[in-house]
């Protein structure tokens, strides 16, 4: 069981939870131990974190705050943490705004952090990332803006990018043989930029799009050409359809509905996620109860990336008891940087947008029907950088 | 209800005791055994011919497995019944089962067979129980997910590794305490030891290397790194280790790089390679040391091969997700 209370921070208001590691409190008489501040800034008022957006558990969206993940690793880490007299004490958090994340940024520095790992959005991170020396592991965002035009020096991509999520989405449908791709593109702004992504992607694995549709969540009969499945997928024929739905609604609705027999790609049907509970190898169930049975609740992707964060953070203390925050950074950036994410290799942060190369999973929420990479996409250097921008496509400038 | 009950528990006992002491009957089956984690089964390879010939149903997902003394019959570590499985080799039926807490996965046995150190994925600890009433004697907390566990030839140590450390705890059976952790490469799973008992040797699964461990002063005097042509060290996973019983040679599955060493003791050089399966990992070696038995977690087979030639001779497929290969000639 972890010896863990959380505390729900609201706005600005931060506070901190100490976490001592149980060995290094009974050793405590011989050196003095380090308590190190790590903080852990979240959305307010997250509307995907909304108490029945949870318990649904879909798939691609949140489970919860970055807390829960960071919980587990630093209960994983117990053990070596005592032996280098090291504790880990969470400074919380919460910011709808630039001006607040600030705040807390501010606040951060001043008590000291090491590091901050966070949830926040493009916006939220964009605003704050050339305000502080500290790394900041981002743990939910996936724009591929904020790794190439938008980057900044000290963002730490947990989260993958977009553009690996569409490249195994698409490494799939070139492995069956299914190259003619109708596109259904959301009504968002992100998912306009996703959709113009994804048919960069389909272009470079030679997938062709036959059509790209718009669609609406709508009920208004004069929209019905936008809302009904059934029109958005007939008249032309297609291998398969691709819906980019970051809202997720439409999406889910649509397998099973289009106007031909065909699989749905994409934000439903088959989906490319950063961790699932059916995922059954390389020691993933065991993570995956470990953090069940502490949150009651599945482990999300966005839950894993927290984890990730935490390993990363509490790896490079345990490996350099001495790190801080002004040399956290340098020390991430390091080629022989890696952790075990339980993905079956080890992950390291790519040098061009400080993107964690890893392995993702190809789902229907029921299983597991690959990683990706998938097998056959080579790199000249590491097969992980088959998916996602590679090195000669660095449009960061920062690092 | 309760007589019952008793009776069972009598009837558990007695075959505890037959099984942990005296060698009885047949043994010598020529016959390979290995767990499928997902079929919740061994499948039975006669050496001979090369072929599957039975599939003995056990508890839910069978991993490690090993001969008990006698050589009669084996345990299996069952993970998901959390339970030992003991199948008798002669008539390839259960003979009895005990509790080994929450999913169990490696354990090792006691040099006078009455105790059963198994790694508790889940609590993150070794848990030392009673064999045949399944009595949990001492559980002693280690770093998460615990892996290898080896005894000592005196029964007096014992080793175990933690995966999400990176470390082997060094583990006093008397006082059920620590005495020292070691750390090692990342994600360590399987050791063996040298048949002297003076070097511990540890496959680190992430960093593509195993760690010799001097048992005199619970130091790594050395890392062995494992280099296939044509391979990036990212997909060398080493896991299975054994040592053949002169001590000169060992074996060690590569994992994801789907080949498996021969290693040099003497030298720490790595010699021969040879392709095997998809994620080859448990290992194991006929009584002469003249075969070696590759279990391969990804293909779902096993690839035999002569240690003289280190050549393949045959795969045979074998069930979902093999885990452990045990070998009765």
């Amino acid at each position: 069981m972890t010896r863990f209370n959380f505390f729900v921070c609201l706005g600005v208001a931060a506070c901190a939870l100490g976490y001592t590691p149980l060995l290094a409190a009974q050793a405590s008489n011989a050196t003095a131990i380090r308590a190190v501040t790590i903080a852990v800034l979240s959305r307010a008022d997250d509307d995907k974190l909304d108490a029945r957006k949870i318990e649904a558990a879909q798939l691609l969206m949140p489970g919860g705050a970055p807390q829960d993940g960071l919980a587990i690793a630093i209960e994983e880490a117990d053990f070596e943490l005592s032996e280098k007299k090291l504790s880990i004490k969470l400074q919380l958090g919460s910011a709808a705004t630039v001006e607040q994340a600030k705040q807390l940024i501010a606040q951060a520095e001043k008590n000291g952090a090491i590091a901050i790992v966070t949830d926040w959005p493009l916006g939220l991170i964009q605003g704050v990332a050339n305000q502080t020396k500290l790394a900041i592991l981002s743990t939910r965002d996936t724009s591929d803006s904020l790794r190439e035009a938008q980057c900044a020096a000290n963002v730490f991509h947990l989260a993958p990018s977009q553009r690996m999520q569409n490249d195994s989405v698409a490494q799939w449908l070139v492995q069956r043989k299914w190259p003619k791709v109708l596109l259904l593109a959301g009504p968002e702004a992100a998912d306009q930029a996703q959709t113009t992504a994804v048919t960069e992607t389909l272009k470079r694995y030679g997938l062709k799009a036959v059509a790209t549709r718009p669609f609406k969540l709508s009920a208004d009969p004069r929209e019905r050409d936008l809302a009904n499945p059934l029109l958005l997928t007939g008249g032309i024929d297609y291998d398969v359809v691709w819906v980019v739905d970051n809202q997720g609604d439409f999406a889910r609705q649509l397998p099973y509905r289009t106007a031909l027999a065909r699989p749905v790609v994409g934000s439903a049907g088959l989906v490319a996620e950063t961790w699932h509970r059916s995922f059954d190898r390389y020691g993933a169930p065991q993570l995956s109860r470990r953090f069940l049975r502490t949150h009651k609740r599945p482990m999300s992707g966005s839950d894993w990336a927290a984890w990730a964060a935490g390993k990363v953070v509490l790896q490079a203390l345990t490996k350099s008891p001495k790190v801080t925050g002004e040399t956290l950074k340098a020390l991430l950036a390091q080629a022989d940087f890696d952790i075990d994410g339980f993905k079956g290799t080890k992950l390291s942060f790519r040098a061009w947008d400080r993107q964690l190369r890893q392995p993702l999973l190809l789902t229907d929420g029921q299983a597991v029907l690959q990683t990706a990479p998938l097998e056959g996409f080579l790199h000249p250097t590491n097969n992980l950088d088959s998916i996602g921008a590679d090195q000669a496509e660095k449009k960061c400038k920062a690092n | 209800m309760k007589p019952a009950l008793s009776c069972l528990f009598v009837m558990l006992t007695c075959a505890a005791i037959t099984l942990f002491s005296a060698p009885v009957f047949s043994k010598d089956t020529q016959l390979a055994f290995i767990s499928s984690e997902k079929d919740h089964a061994i499948a039975v390879v006669d050496l001979k011919t090369m072929t599957v010939v039975n599939s003995i149903k056990t508890c839910k997902r069978p991993r490690h497995m090993q001969r008990l003394a006698g050589n009669t019959q084996m345990m299996v570590a069952c993970s998901d019944s959390g339970k030992a499985d003991l199948i008798d080799l002669a008539t390839q039926k259960s003979v009895g089962q005990f509790s080994l807490g929450e999913d169990p996965e490696i354990f090792d046995i006691s040099p006078d067979g009455k105790t059963i150190f198994v790694s508790n994925e889940e609590d993150g600890a070794l848990n030392i129980v009673e064999a045949g009433s399944g009595k949990l004697l001492k559980s002693v907390k280690v770093g998460k997910e615990p892996e290898g566990v080896k005894v000592t030839a005196d029964g007096k140590t014992v080793y175990v590794t933690s995966e999400v450390a990176n470390m082997v705890h060094v583990v006093d059976i008397a006082s059920g305490k620590i005495t020292k952790n070691i750390q090692v490469g990342k994600r360590p799973r399987r050791f063996a030891l040298s048949n002297d008992g003076k070097e511990l040797w540890v496959t680190n699964e992430l960093d593509a290397s195993a760690s010799i461990i001097d048992t005199a002063t619970l130091a790594v005097t050395a890392t062995l790194k494992f280099t296939v042509p044509g391979v990036r060290e990212a997909d060398i996973t080493p896991v299975g280790l054994i040592f053949s019983k002169d001590g000169k040679t060992a074996y060690v599955g590569l994992g994801r790089a789907n080949h498996v060493a021969q290693i040099d003791i003497a030298s720490r050089k790595v010699g021969k390679l040879a392709l095997v399966g998809k994620r080859a990992w448990g290992v194991a070696l006929n009584s002469k040391d003249t075969q070696l038995f590759v279990v391969n977690g990804l293909s779902d087979d096993m690839t035999v091969l002569n240690t003289s030639d280190f050549k393949p001779i045959k795969t045979i497929a074998v069930g979902r997700v093999p885990h452990t290969v045990v070998i009765d000639d």
